[in-house]
């Protein structure tokens, strides 16, 4: 059984239909990219996977549960975590800080244990702190561990937001266009990154617009076109499907 | 006398319901122009009472009723070259909080200024008995007054938005502030003018009411709470709307009084609002996802 | 242990002032500063609220009001007529209503304070989670309505009910013995006693809240505050923590309201006008919102000031200038305002 299965999808805002009937499916353990021009509906279909929007119509099952209609924080607990297109760190808040909130779902200290600062609370405190630091030497990061989040460059802002999703030891990884913004050498770094988390056990569905990285990663490519799915293939059949050539022809050349 | 009592209930509401619309159209004027809702919206409805009837005892009736409005202005684009101008880009809390407090100091002011007491302008026309009798309705002049100066307000408003170069400038700084900046409309003046056209409004309106309703330094906060209830009820943003939500309003409350006690009269206006929030904070005539996109 | 330091200053500050005013023979302070106390604790936790959470609330004289109002109806309620019948009968027999004289000497049979506290609690938990629930659903503008609209409710109800006292409040409430020669009372006899009462639920709140915002909630009420969708897609479930938030913090102006209000023997309806939220808020901002410290000096400074009638007939118009000063200057409250950055920023514009 697939690990994420996408059934009949629709959004439409006000005339707009975002995401027309789309159906797809991510088998465990693969890097699976959405692509389609801009506008196309990626970022929708995000949202309604993430349960930030909730779909007009269709059905989402994520491991044995039907997922949409929850909210974002029961997604996030069922094993789902996310980044975001415009990066969205927690200001007034360390790189580290950022991170930790990322284990949220993986603890459970609530408002009396909270106010009581039971000793088991601490305890927890010193594992989130731990598993936070290990997310971001993963990435390179454990010496920004003490700075302002949203005084860090770009590049690094994006590894604390990814950094913060691993900290949550997710089951599938949703990445919206983690590489707008780098360079050569840091969408390379990327590349790497990704599959080495998809090596650790991590689903991946990547949305990106930068064909290099999704031809050289990803096991399957879904296609997106003004909201309708128009190609689920691997990378090689979708770079001479006739019909996604047609819709990027179309389009500024990527 | 049945029908009789309905109706007298029923030109209460709409005199009320006027008054409440001026606000809530203030409330809009100010919002479209700056983003900002502003909580001493009321205060100008009572500084244009209070201040017509210090001016009338030593001018006649119309020009310490104009000099009240144009003060009242002055005051209204005072505040915002004060407080609000030289803010850049300030978040909306911040605003509140600001706004809360120019409308306590402005209230204090009017205390210290006036006292306690309540006052009132004369009648326009006629007294307190005088009245006209449509099919057995009685009218007060006041009453005429005030619906007639309410009209006029929204209708010329209308105009000069629609077609003076200065009102179109503002619309234009309504619908995107940057764009407008761009085509070489001053839009920073643009907002002193919205704070001194809401405050002009309110005042014009508080001193035509003020025969009826009498007016004390403390009636601001209960205005504000319900033009701003008429706002949010006609949808934020929509000056038309706000009239007829005024009237709603206003006759909701005048009724009332049937199946309650007075004391809890005020009540209305807030569950009104509160019902509105949670329900349709569109308004009842607003588009719901054009409303989801607007950022707060 | 660091994050208790500052507790222990507290407590040396709480002694010292004791000491102080008995060694100058100014022991009538005691009585503001007691006041003072209660009113920090409704204060703190508006702090948790705005500074944390996030959420402003321009009502939460009206929890406060519903503490002190439910407990001083219920204490001074008397029940006499009703001692045959079975339901004020097994009331007594349980103890949440008990007989006790009033000022002038008659029997009275009335809740038992200590009944009557924990109801006012139930009560404002009920009240604060129903409305909890749709306001906090509702952001910038429209949850400071919404919550403005909620204060001039309960202000109108509680002028307008006979049962309340309408303008004139309720008086003759009684004291309030939480343990055998521990009362809440004005008495002066009991004056010492009761200002190391007040300050130490202030410091008992203050070591609760301390550890509530370094704990994994407070970490995630800074995560909303930051960015709120953000902190829902890490699982964070936003609108829980928001109303436990509310609901806290409201709890916390409850109990404040029926210790003041056992206190000072009465509760009039300005403690639930819209002023004295205004009063709180304003309190918080100069605190510097995110400070619970921050609020808990500028609230003891200024409520004292304010009770000591320092600022006069002007009280009202110097927290609405506080609130303006504030914001326009120095929106991180006045502890962190930065005055190098002004006069360059006043200097700069002169050029
Ligand atoms: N909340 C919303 N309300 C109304 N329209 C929306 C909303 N969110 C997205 N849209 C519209 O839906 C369409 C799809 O947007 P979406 O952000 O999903 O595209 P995308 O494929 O992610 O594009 P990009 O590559 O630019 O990120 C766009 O036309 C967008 O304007
Ligand atoms: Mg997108």
């Amino acid at each position: 059984m697939a690990l994420l299965e996408v059934n009949n999808l629709s959004k439409r805002f006000g005339g707009l239909q975002a995401v027309k009937d789309v159906s797809f499916s991510v088998e465990r353990g693969m890097i699976k990219a959405v692509i389609g021009p801009n506008g196309a509906g990626k970022t929708t279909l995000f949202n309604l996977l993430s349960g930030f929007a909730e779909p007009d119509t269709g059905e989402v099952r994520f491991r044995d549960a039907w997922i949409h209609g929850r909210g974002p924080h029961q997604i996030a607990a069922s094993g789902i975590s996310r980044t975001f297109q415009h990066i969205r760190l927690f200001s007034h808040m360390t790189a580290l800080e950022n991170v930790t909130v990322g284990r949220h779902v993986r603890s459970r200290a609530g408002f009396v244990a909270g106010m009581l600062s039971l000793p088991w609370t601490h305890r927890e405190e010193r594992e989130i702190r731990e598993k936070s630091l290990n997310a971001m030497e993963f990435l390179g990061i454990a010496h920004l561990a003490h700075d302002e989040a949203t005084s860090l460059s770009y590049g690094q802002q994006r590894a604390v937001e990814l950094s913060r999703a691993l900290a949550a030891e997710p089951e599938m990884l949703l990445l919206d266009e983690p590489a707008a913004g780098l360079n050569m050498r840091e969408t390379a770094d990327l590349a790497n990154l990704i599959v080495r988390i998809r090596d650790r056990g991590i689903t991946v569905l990547i949305v990106e617009h930068d064909m290099s990285l999704v031809m050289k990663i990803s096991d399957e490519v879904v296609v997106l076109s003004y909201g309708e799915k128009i190609a689920d293939e691997k990378p090689l059949a979708v770079q001479k499907d006739p019909q996604v050539i047609s819709v990027y022809l179309g389009e500024d050349e990527c | 006398m049945f029908l009789e009592l309905f109706f007298q209930y029923l030109v209460a509401g709409l005199t009320y319901g006027t008054i409440y619309a001026i606000v809530g159209i203030g409330f809009n004027i100010v919002y479209n122009t700056t983003g900002i809702i502003n909580f001493a919206q009321g205060e100008f409805v009572m500084l244009g009472g209070m201040i017509a009837v210090s001016l009338h005892s030593l001018l006649p009736l119309p020009i310490a009723i104009a000099a009240a409005v144009v003060l009242t202005m002055a005051i209204g684009a005072l505040i915002e070259m004060t407080f609000i101008r030289w803010l850049v880009k300030p978040a909306v809390l911040r605003m509140i909080i600001i706004t809360i407090g120019i409308s306590i100091l402005v209230r204090e002011a009017a205390l210290h200024l006036w006292g306690e007491s309540v006052r009132s302008l004369p009648y326009f026309t006629g007294n307190e008995i005088s009245a006209f009798s449509f099919g057995g309705v009685r009218v007060s002049p006041q009453v005429l007054w005030t619906l007639g100066i309410c009209s006029v307000i929204v209708i010329s408003l209308n105009l000069f938005f629609k077609y003076t170069m200065l009102g179109r400038e503002m619309r234009a700084c309504a619908s995107n502030r940057d764009a407008a900046a761009l085509c070489g409309i001053p839009t920073r003046n643009m907002v002193t003018l919205s704070f001194a056209l809401a405050a002009g409004i309110g005042a014009l309106a508080g001193a035509v009411v003020s025969p009826i309703t009498q007016t004390s330094y403390s009636i601001g906060t209960g205005l504000a709470i319900k033009g701003f209830t008429v706002a949010i009820l006609g949808g934020l943003g929509n000056s038309m709307a706000a009239v007829a939500a005024g009237f709603i309003l206003g006759i909701l409350e005048s009724f009332s009084i049937w199946v309650m006690p007075t004391a809890y009269k005020d009540a209305i206006a807030i569950t009104i609002l509160l019902a509105m929030l949670f329900v349709r904070p569109s308004g009842l005539f607003g588009n719901k996802e054009a409303f989801r996109l607007k950022d707060f | 242990m660091k994050r208790y330091n500052h507790i222990l200053i507290l407590i040396a500050a709480v002694a010292g002032v004791q000491v102080l005013t008995a060694v100058l023979g100014k022991q009538f302070y005691l009585t503001q500063l007691t006041m003072t106390a209660y009113y920090c604790i409704a204060i703190v936790g508006l702090t948790l609220l705005m500074g944390f959470a996030g959420q402003i609330s321009l009502g939460h004289a009206g929890f406060f009001a519903i503490g002190g109002y439910t407990s001083a109806v219920l204490t001074t309620l008397d029940l006499s007529q009703f001692k045959d019948s079975s339901i004020v009968s097994l009331l007594a027999k349980l103890f949440i209503v008990t007989s006790r004289q009033d000022l002038y000497g008659g029997q009275v049979l009335s809740f038992n304070p200590w009944a009557a506290f924990i109801i006012a609690i139930g009560l404002t938990l009920v009240i604060a989670y129903i409305i909890g629930i749709p306001v906090l659903k509702l952001k910038g503008h429209y949850l400071a309505m919404a919550t403005l609209g909620f204060g001039t409710i309960i202000y109108s109800i509680v002028l307008g009910t006979q049962r309340f006292g309408a303008a004139d409040g309720i008086s003759s409430v009684p004291a309030f013995t939480l343990l055998p020669g521990l009362a809440v009372s004005g008495n002066t006899e009991f004056r010492v006693r009761n200002y190391y009462l007040a300050w130490t639920l202030v410091i008992g709140v203050m070591v609760l809240l301390i550890n509530l915002i370094n704990s994994r909630v407070g970490r995630a009420l800074r995560a909303i505050h930051g960015a709120e969708d953000a902190a829902g897609a890490m699982g964070v479930d936003t609108a829980r923590f928001k109303l436990n938030t509310f609901i806290l913090s409201a709890a916390l102006a409850s109990m404040a309201g029926v210790f003041l209000t056992h206190y000072n023997g009465g509760i009039g309806p300005s403690e639930a006008s819209i002023m004295k939220s205004v009063r709180y808020v304003a309190i918080v901002s100069v605190g510097g919102m995110g400070s619970l410290w921050g609020t808990l000096i500028m609230s003891t400074t200024l409520t004292f000031l304010s009770l000591r009638g320092y600022f006069g007939t002007f009280d009202d118009a110097v927290f609405g200038a506080i609130l303006i000063v504030i914001m326009l200057f120095s929106p991180q409250g006045i502890l962190q305002f930065d005055v190098k950055a002004l006069l360059k920023k006043l200097l700069r514009k002169k050029e």
